[in-house]
This record gives structure tokens, sequence and C-alpha cells, in this order.
């Protein structure tokens, strides 16, 4: 097991940012920790790096607990903070030689390791600067660099594409895939896409709690309890009529002839509302299943605690 | 800790900071030692470097806090903190790298002094007239004194994330060391224990040995004093977990 957390709870002052989370991540994992901002991510996994002091429960990362061996804990973990904090003036070089002998890798295996790190995280270019003068993508290159040199078994990432721009954000999901191959990668973010395009398993944490563990899959059909058409006549507007179509339960109009249909979960009314059109002579312009957006379930899994 | 050492050091070679203090500490002391009259050991008449060592401390008190201010206070604001202590370190690898960062370019910026030494003792007549066990008490004295107030700077900058709180801290801090209790001391309210509160400052053993007795009291002073300095900054660093 390579992250296991038992009845974490961490209050600040009065406040509970983490209250009694449960969850276990095994070897070669990808999990992504999905929230909104505040809901107790980036807490969680400050604990699990040892930066901060669980109030209550227990966290064993490889085997290691944070609490009694945080030295053990954090020579096998690679951790990138929520801002990405770099020593902005030492060079390219100098930070993952400094960051390296850290851990302990000392002579030719330090150089060797470095330059490995320059050229699976892009960096060749940039490596002759400061960085200081780095871009926020080349910069969050670097905080995944020195995440990575002492090859750790598990990775935690806390959001480590906020900030980019669109080609960046690829970039370095590209690089995070390519990285997971045989690791253990836990990371956190908001952006919903990000889940879809990178893990197998999401937790979604809301409030200090987890709201949802499953697999990405199980996630999608969540929300499967309704399928959602949508059609869009050249001309048509009459909702009553639609309605009357067999298997459709809901009809709700979107602009002047675009309408969203709903109909129970399984059932596809695609090939009736075709065979409509084509009785009633209309052109039909698009026809479209919705998918289950991973926005909407987090929006549903998100509001429902408050109410 | 070594690591910690380097990269500290490093990283004054790479701000400016070394060749600034260094510059200025020995650009000043040059001044105030050969060529202001009011100071200068040629317009005094007897071969001694007491400018040196009695205008030394002063400088340092300004100089070292400027030193010692960004070791935590830079790392806390720009949130490398919470990289260094995700690092395989303990607390005390990161406090006594740090302070030995700091310390080492003090004594650095001693060192070409020594040629002072060599200059007086060139000038004396006769050559060579000069109290050479003293200077050896008093850059003893000097060093001891720059290590002492380099652990008060990680105090001062440990307790805040401004760099110029912890500069302006560090820089009161080693003024009340130095001669605060001094000068408390001379009150009339604890003349009784006026002796006690004086050996309480670092004056009164920076003194003793610049007379050239290096007795282990006051050495062990200094060391006391610098290693409880390190113990209240590794409490602050460490009660980030309370």
């Amino acid at each position: 097991m390579s992250l296991h957390i038992q009845h974490l709870t961490k209050i600040y002052g009065a406040q509970k940012a983490v209250n009694n989370i449960s969850l276990q991540v095994g070897e070669g994992e990808i999990v992504g920790f999905l929230g909104p901002n505040g809901a107790g991510k980036s807490t969680t996994m400050k604990i699990a790096t040892g930066y901060v002091p669980p109030t209550e429960g227990q966290v064993l990362v490889a085997g290691f607990d944070v609490v009694t061996q945080p030295i053990e804990v954090k020579r096998v973990t690679g951790y990138l903070p929520e801002h990405n904090p770099l020593y902005l003036d030492l060079y390219v070089h100098e930070y993952l030689r400094f960051i390296g002998s850290l851990y302990g890798i000392r002579g030719t295996q330090l150089k060797s390791r470095v330059a490995e790190m320059i050229d699976l995280c892009g960096l060749t270019q940039e490596q002759n600067k400061r960085i200081e003068s780095l871009s926020k993508g080349y910069r969050q290159r670097m905080g995944l660099a020195q995440a990575l040199i002492h090859d750790p078994a598990v990775l935690i990432l806390d959001e480590p594409t906020s900030g980019l721009d669109p080609n960046q954000l690829l970039e370095i999901r590209k690089l995070i895939k390519e990285i997971s191959r045989n690791k253990t990668v836990i990371f956190s973010t908001h952006i919903m896409q990000e889940v879809s395009a990178l893990c197998d398993r999401v937790i979604v944490i809301n409030k200090g709690e987890i709201v949802s563990d499953s697999s990405l899959e199980n996630l999608l059909s969540l929300q499967n309890n309704e399928t959602v058409i949508i059609v869009e006549f050249d001309g048509y507007d009459n909702e009553d009529e639609l309605k009357s179509i067999s298997g459709v339960e809901k009809v709700v109009r979107v602009e002047k002839s675009t309408f969203k249909i709903f109909s129970t979960a399984g059932v596809d009314v695609r090939p009736e509302l075709f065979r409509f059109a084509a009785d009633k002579k209309l052109s039909l312009l698009g026809l479209k299943q919705e998918e289950g957006s991973l926005e909407n379930i987090f929006r549903q899994l998100t509001s429902t605690q408050e109410a | 800790m070594i690591r910690v050492i380097a990269k500290e050091f490093n990283s004054f070679l790479n701000s400016l900071i070394a060749y600034v203090v260094i510059g200025v500490f020995l650009s000043g002391m040059g001044l105030l030692m050969w060529v202001f009259p009011e100071t200068s050991v040629l317009e005094y008449g007897y071969a001694d470097m007491d400018t040196l060592f009695s205008l030394g401390p002063y400088v340092f008190i300004f100089l070292i806090p400027a030193i010692t201010m960004r070791s935590f206070a830079e790392e806390k604001k720009s949130g490398t903190m919470e990289l260094l202590l995700t690092k395989p370190l303990t607390d005390w690898d990161i406090i006594l790298g740090k302070f030995f960062a700091c310390f080492l370019l003090v004594l650095f910026a001693l060192l070409p002094t020594l040629i002072y030494y060599y200059s007086v003792w060139a000038l004396g007549n006769p050559a060579g007239n000069i109290d050479t066990p003293g200077v050896i008490g008093s850059y003893i004295g000097l060093a001891l004194l720059g290590g002492v107030f380099c652990a008060v700077g990680m105090v001062a900058s440990s307790i805040t994330s401004n760099q110029i709180v912890a500069f302006i801290l560090a820089a009161f801090l080693c003024f009340i060391v130095f001669t605060g209790f001094e000068s408390i001391s001379t009150l009339n309210v604890w003349s009784v224990n006026a002796l006690v509160i004086k050996q309480l400052g670092i004056l009164y053993h920076y003194e003793a040995l610049s007379k050239g007795l290096i007795d282990s009291r006051d050495v062990i002073y200094f060391f006391s004093v610098g290693a409880l300095m390190l113990l209240v900054s590794k409490i602050i660093l460490s009660a980030r977990s309370w």
C-alpha cells in the first residue's frame, strides 16, 4: 500500500480542514484528488508529506508513519507544493543538484540524475538559465524535476497544472502521464478535464470529507439516471408534438428550434426522433447525445453537501 | 547539513550579498583604521588594533543582521520553507546549515583584516612591537561575537516572514546582548547585582578576551549564548506543528 490514511482529522484553530478521512492508494495507481477550493485537498497532501502534522488519525506512506518516521517518509516521496516554490536565485543545474544532494545522491550519479531530469522534463533549452528568468511553464517543470530527482515511489502533486496556458497544460499532463507508469501518483486539481485525461481513480473531497471515491467510469455513470439528447431542427418550434414521441419524458426548448430531449436512462430516442423528422419532412441539423459530464457530477456531489 | 551550508553560501555568492557585506565591512574598517584622523592608528601613536576591535562589533550589529535576515524570513515568504521541510532534513540540519553559512561569511569578512595586523606590526617602532596575545584574544572574541550575532539573527529571522522586521529585530537584539546589559547594570536600582548583570552581556566577556587571556569561562559564555539562541530558533521553527 503506497498511501494509507486512517481517520485523518486536521483542525486549524476552530476550522476543521479535514474531517475523519480514510483512504488507501495502492502501488502504481494514479489518483486524482478533486474538490472545490478550500475542500481540504492541500491539507491532506501536506499531512501526507510530513509538512503539517495531523490532529488525529494515522497516515502511512509506503509503510512509514508520517509522525514517527518523517525522514523515511520524505525520502520516498516526491512533492510538488501548490505554489511551486523555487530558489529563484539559483541556476537550473545548481538547483537540481542541491535538491538531489539533499536526498543523498552524490558524485557522478547526481550528475547523471540531473541530466536525466532535465531531459525528461524538457528543460534542455533552459538548462543554463537562472530559475528567475524561466517562464511559468518551465518553472512548473522545474518543480516536477525536483520532485522526481530521487526516483520516489510516491509522487504527490498539488495542483500541478494551475496557471498554465493550454499548451503548457497539455505538455505537463503528458509528462505526468509518462512519469506515472511506474509510480504511485496522487495529484489534486479542480479542473475536471484533467481528471479524465490523467487518472484511473477519482476521490472527490468537499468540506474536509470524502464525497466519492471510485473509478472514473463509475463516477461518470453516477449521473446516468436519464439520457439527454440535443436536437436541432431547421425552423420548428412545436414542443408538444415532440413530447408525444414514444420514450420522451421531458422536452426543454434551448433555442429557437433546438431542444433538449430527456428520456429514461438506457432508452435511446434518437431513431424515433429521426423518423419523426422524416415523417414531418423537417430538416434535421443536429442530433447529439449529451455525455454525463464530470462538471455536472462534481457540482452534484459538492453541492448536495450544503443542502 | 553540509549541503545546506553549501547552498546557502552559494546563494550569498550568487546574490551579491557576500561581496557587499565583505566590501562594506572592509572599506568601513579600512577607513576607520587608516584614514579618519579621529580613529586612525597612524594618528594614535600606539601600535595596537583597538580601532578594529572596539568599532568592529558596532559594524557587525548592522552587518550581520543584514546577512541573517533572509535566512528564514525569505524562505517563509517565498514558500520554499515548505520545500525544505518536505525534504529528508531535520530542523537542526536546516538551522545549523544556515547558521554556519552566515558565520562562514562573517569569518571571510574578518580574514583580510589580518593584513592590518601585519601592517601595524611592521609600522611599530621598533617593528614587531605589538601585543600579539592581545590581538589573538581579540580576534577570537570578535569571531565568537560574530557567531553569537549570527545566532541572534537566526532567531529574529525565524520569528517573522518579513525581512525588514527580521533585520531591525536582529540589530536591536544584538545591541541589547552586546552593550545593553552593561548599560542596564549602571542603573542605581540594582547596584548590588551590577556585576552579575554586566556579566550577562557580551561586552564584559569580549573585553576580557581582548586582554589576551583566553579564559574558558568567557569562551563558554559565547558558546552557551550562541547555543541558546539556536535552540530558540529551533523551538520557533518546530512550533509550526503545534
